[in-house]
């Protein structure tokens, strides 16, 4: 019992990880239907400038700080840069050019920084927390806190604000969009910039537990999108039970299987979701007259 | 109000509108009326800002605007109930409506919206559902009422009547000449040119990217070459 209640523990660390990572994912495709797949660098240079710029002697919090704001300024650049001049093109372009652009990232992350191991001190203390016979670091609290804190904001903007639903417009028809009066240029800026923060916030939070490196950011994007088709893509709500669940899937896998059919187990979550129900636990059925 | 001149419109390098010249006054309803492919939607879209212009010029209240984007021309005071109705499908009719008046915070919203029930029962019947769920007409009475919320000088409207049951055709074409009252200027591009001309003050005809015939609705639909073309005897 007592190991049961430690595997769930850190799948819902974990989870709570995959669970941002799917919310980015949310947030671009709701806005321009684009999974970008650049989305675990994020999470990637969130922890990798904290290690540097606390490093460099900056305290904690204005590491991490200085870290999601040039996360962000990443994010606008890859959407000015590289989806909005390509504009018109379909849809699997765009997304490749995500892929193109997250080996960019790794590439210059890996030159500027290098390519060792890094961890900077979990933000209250090691010591573990008892809880119901298991154990539960203070970070993992602040993982899991990160995470709902996040899902709960990004709600109450897509549902109660009205930029918030000049997102989901815009996403929906961008040609309405436009005649309402809504830059979906800024828009798109708008949703890159916050995806970039949510991610760079997650790998912030993270890397006391998991520890960083230039290349932890492809597994991330992996395992955010099992999370987010999961969960249904497109819905918050889908992403953030989506991580969770795949969390603990992974955890209960590496704990009673074998460690070794950890990563495994988001892969064979993508095949069984495409295969017996492709909208995922939340995604809309799509019932639309025409 | 509403001046375009010589405008030219191409998609790649086929020119589809070979220079139109158009004007609507204060007040009126004019229509544009013409056979599928005739350059009527491109026109519209020219005058949205989401389609490239590349001869000629809009002037709208006195200012040029030939090349504003498409998001500030609402702004303006110009507004337009694309084809298709183009409506949110994926959020509730009232939101549907919020997001027409998007470029206004006020508390005339509010009041714009219980204005916008009154004109469509209907709507405010489905206010919580999703739009994507409407039927066509009531799609397009939603497209037209959220064009409204903008508080538009002047409407577009694009095929309002399209796809639609006659009586519901009707009723829109009645909503349409009662934005008369309102003082909302209108230019109604349709292919039901008798529907389009028997509300209208003054109509166009166009053929292929053209302007052929002009002149006061009640000349049109009394003109041989458009009872023959258009209206069927």
């Amino acid at each position: 019992m007592p190991e049961l209640m430690q595997f769930l523990l850190s799948g819902l660390t974990v989870g709570a990880v995959y669970a941002l990572v799917a919310l980015g994912f949310t947030i671009i495709y709701n806005a321009s239907d684009v999974v970008n797949f650049a989305q675990g660098e994020f999470v990637m240079l969130g922890g990798m400038i904290t290690v540097f710029a606390y490093g460099a002697g900056a305290p904690l919090p204005l590491a991490a700080a200085v870290a999601i704001l040039t996360t962000v300024f990443v994010g606008v650049a890859l959407n000015k840069l590289a989806i909005e001049p390509a504009r018109g093109a379909p849809v699997v372009s765009l997304i490749i050019i995500t892929i193109g652009a997250s080996i960019l990232i790794r590439g210059v992350t890996q030159i500027v920084f290098d390519k060792q191991i890094h961890r900077f001190p979990a933000f209250t203390g090691d010591a573990p927390i008892p809880f119901f016979g298991a154990t539960l670091l203070p970070q993992s609290l602040w993982v899991v806190g990160g995470a709902l804190t996040v899902f709960v904001g990004l709600y109450l903007f897509f549902t109660k604000t009205l930029t918030g639903k000049a997102v989901l417009a815009t996403a929906n028809n961008r040609l309405a969009a436009q005649l309402v009066g809504i830059n979906t240029g800024w828009v798109m800026t708008l949703s890159f910039g916050l995806s970039a923060a949510i991610g760079a916030l997650a790998g912030v939070l993270v890397t006391p537990i998991t520890l960083t490196s230039y290349d932890v950011g492809i597994g991330l994007a992996l395992k955010g999108f099992a999370a987010a088709m999961l969960g249904g893509m497109g819905n918050p709500k889908g992403a953030l039970v989506g991580g969770l669940l795949l969390g603990v899937i992974e955890a209960m896998t590496a704990g009673y299987l074998s460690s070794q059919y950890k990563d495994a187990a988001a892969f064979v979550v993508i095949l069984a979701v495409l295969f017996a129900m492709p909208q995922g636990l939340f995604g809309a059925k799509s019932t639309e007259r025409v | 109000m509403l001046e375009i001149k010589a405008l030219k419109s191409a998609y790649g390098r086929i020119e589809v509108l070979h220079g139109i010249d158009l004007s609507v006054s204060s007040g009126e309803i004019v229509t544009v009326v013409g056979a599928n492919g005739a350059g009527k939607t491109t026109l519209l879209k020219c005058l949205s800002g989401v389609q490239p212009v590349i001869g000629g010029s809009i002037s709208f209240r006195g200012e040029t605007m030939t090349h504003v984007p498409g998001h500030k021309r609402l702004k303006r005071g110009l507004a337009q109930s694309p084809e298709g109705r183009q409506i949110f499908t994926n959020l509730s009719v009232e939101e549907n409506l919020r997001l027409g008046a998007f470029l206004f915070t006020d508390a005339r919203v509010d009041q714009d919206m219980a204005e916008a029930f009154q004109m469509f029962p209907v709507l405010k019947e489905k206010r919580n559902l999703n739009a994507g769920g409407l039927s066509g007409g009531q799609q397009q009475m939603l497209a037209i009422a959220r064009a409204l919320m903008g508080r538009p000088a002047c409407l577009l409207l694009d095929e309002p009547s399209m796809g639609l049951a006659p009586i519901l055709v009707a009723q829109i074409f009645d909503v349409v000449k009662g934005l008369k009252a309102l003082d909302v200027t209108v230019l109604l591009v349709e292919q039901n040119a008798f529907g389009a001309l028997s509300i209208a003050d003054r109509g166009y005809v166009m053929e292929t990217g053209r302007v052929t015939i002009s002149g006061s609705a009640k000349e049109l639909i009394a003109d041989p070459r458009i009872r023959e073309a258009y209206l069927g005897h």
